[in-house]
């Protein structure tokens, strides 16, 4: 089981819908991993629901239940091929791929295994491979560092955060294997070093600095807490 | 056939809203459904309107995200969550979908990945129906203003700062009361897991 969780202000923001689609993707798959953070995720979302009960109800189109229940009499009569849950656009989902190792809302985005992605070199010992989210997306991307390589300090001063997939590796603040999630201040000093035995992959969000949206940076700034 | 039914716009029971959404899944219960619509439909709404939804917008998602209902009905499970649980998070993948125009990735339970739960774990799911209930008691013991403050930043995505300047509190009140307020809830939730 991971160590190293997602705080709860980002659990919350995940479970009422607030969270980037970057940093949901690291949630969805630290989830996929911690057992814990499922049952946060969950509790969140039942405030959610007994939040939307407290609202004051607002006033319906008086047709609004026919035209559901005209729309639902020609679903019926169809058979449709069944949307995926809750509808949000869906990626299409690849279930033949063989590393199942690799969290799915993650293998869904990148449509390949881990062996066949095409990785980039960084420097001597790091490698990327950058993962396309919508328009608004901060940078997010695949790193693999080489068995106790490490890896120097950012030139960039966004935030960044860090989930470990394989592997593992270690800073001033700890150490971190798979499920782990890391968000670094970019205040702290941190040379993250990958662990000796096998190569560590990682998947990183950063901030461009000067894309900080409100959310982004209150959410990944560790000092801020309820 | 489609005529609105009587039911109350106001209180509902949680294990009675839950009963309706499951005849809806099992037996397609239109007379439940109408039911679950009269209470949900303008719930729903009022979250969309606001989360930023225009008034004919927020019309328009209500009726996408009540067909989601009548179709997804079947894979509710009231073990696992309550209905306005379950019906809050369709209406909160459809204004992800509809005004933040994201995708929002989401764990799969059947994940060869995935990571199961303890064996321990799995007697919270049979409490899972009364975790509705403990949060709406624990909901009405807040003040009103306490309430506000957690709907303003779980609803609104608003930065403590930004609710500091609406409320026209100082940010450190701001902060230590959401941090209170929320501290009392999480309690709640804490002792039904
Ligand atoms: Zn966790």
């Amino acid at each position: 089981m991971p160590k190293h969780h997602p705080s709860e202000e980002i659990l919350m923001a995940y479970a009422a819908g607030s969270l980037p689609e970057a940093l949901s993707l690291v949630v969805a798959s630290h989830l996929t991993l911690c057992p814990a953070c499922r049952a946060e995720v969950e509790a969140y979302e039942a405030l959610g629901g007994s939040l939307m009960d407290a609202l004051d109800p607002a006033s319906l189109d008086e047709s609004a239940f026919s035209s559901i229940m005209a729309e639902i009499d020609m679903l019926d009569s169809e058979t449709e091929e069944s949307a995926p849950w809750g509808g949000a656009m869906p990626l299409p989902r690849k279930p033949d791929m063989e590393d199942p190792s690799l969290p799915r809302p993650l293998r869904d985005y990148l449509q390949v295994d881990l062996t066949a992605l095409q990785w980039r070199k960084v420097m001597r010992g790091v490698e990327d491979t950058e993962i396309e989210l919508g328009p608004d997306g901060a940078k997010t991307r695949l790193m693999r560092i080489q068995p106790g390589v490490a890896v120097p300090k950012h030139t960039h001063h966004g935030q960044e955060v860090t989930l470990v997939l394989e592997g593992g590796y270690s800073d001033a603040d700890g150490h971190y294997e798979r499920g782990d999630v890391q968000i670094a201040d970019p205040s702290v000093d941190h040379q993250p070093v990958a662990d000796v035995g096998e190569p560590c992959i990682c998947l990183v969000v950063s901030d461009a600095p000067m894309k900080m949206t409100g959310t982004f940076g209150r959410l990944l700034n560790p000092f801020v807490t309820y | 056939m489609a005529a609105m039914p009587k039911v109350s716009n106001g209180k509902a029971d949680p294990g009675y809203l839950a009963d309706l959404l499951v005849s809806v899944g099992r037996d397609r219960d239109r007379i439940a459904f109408a039911e679950l619509f009269s209470y949900f439909g303008p719930r729903v709404k009022a979250y969309l309107m606001r989360q930023g939804a225009g008034e004919a917008q927020a019309e328009e998602l209500v009726q996408e995200a009540m067909i989601m209902v009548w179709r997804r009905a079947e894979s509710f499970d009231m073990s696992k969550s309550g209905a306005s649980t379950w019906i809050f998070t369709i209406a909160r993948n459809k204004r992800i979908d509809a005004l933040r125009r994201e995708k929002r990735p989401e764990y799969d339970p059947d994940d060869p990945a995935l990571v199961p739960a303890a064996a321990e774990d799995a007697d919270s799911l049979v409490e899972a129906a009364q975790q509705s209930e403990r949060l709406s008691v624990a909901m009405k013991s807040l003040s009103s203003e306490q309430a506000e403050l957690i709907r303003m930043a779980y609803f609104e995505d608003k930065a403590h700062g930004a609710i500091a300047e609406e409320t026209e509190l100082p940010l450190g009140t701001v902060k230590s009361r959401l941090r209170l307020a929320l501290g009392h809830l999480r309690k709640a939730l804490k002792e039904y897991q």
